[in-house]
């Protein structure tokens, strides 16, 4: 099972919007990649808070469908 | 004793503990291994935790933590991250910062 990018670019958009997202498939297999996202929406949070928003934009697929993600965050 | 309380116990009694795949000296990924990496530049002395071999456990302290994967860091009760943060942390200067100021170095 896989996650393909354009599906992974869809929930991030929606669930940031008006955020830069630069998605990189490290592997070729749509399993392991790495995300880096600038919103506003992360104003104020500390790490761990950023980076459950993005495994909750994921939609728990995190860990099941997705094998392995490494995310930054930052805001603009 | 719930998996719940088994965890607890752990990082209760334990300053350093780290939900890995593998262990210390073995890691069985990479990810696992590069948290293992960076405690042993900051000389932290952690307890290991090897989730391949615990079903429960490798379940439970995503629940317990509510984060979905491995490694997982915790010092003195406290979440840490896992290994994009602790990464990123090292490189700032923070988790070093934050080893001494709850007294592990």
């Amino acid at each position: 099972m896989a996650l393909p990018a354009a599906e992974i670019q869809r929930m991030i958009a929606e669930a940031f919007p008006g955020s830069e997202t630069i998605l990189k498939d490290l592997a070729g297999d749509n399993e392991h990649f790495a995300i880096e996202i600038i919103s506003p929406a992360f104003e104020g949070k500390s790490r761990i808070q950023q980076h459950q928003m993005v495994y909750e934009a994921l939609g728990g697929k995190m860990g099941t469908t997705l094998h392995a993600l490494s995310i930054k965050t930052r805001t603009p | 004793m719930s998996v719940n309380e088994t965890i607890q116990n752990q990082i209760d009694s334990n300053a350093v503990v780290l939900y890995m795949k593998g262990n210390a000296q073995f890691p069985m990924c990479g990810f696992s291994n590069k948290v293992v990496q960076i405690l042993g530049r900051l000389g932290v002395p952690f307890k290991d935790i090897d989730v391949m071999q615990d079903m429960e456990i490798r379940e439970g302290i995503k629940t317990f933590t509510n984060w979905p994967t491995i490694p997982q860091l915790y010092v003195k009760g406290e979440f840490i991250g896992g290994c994009d943060i602790v990464s990123e942390m090292f490189e700032d200067g923070e988790l070093e910062v934050l080893m001494k100021d709850k007294g592990v170095i």
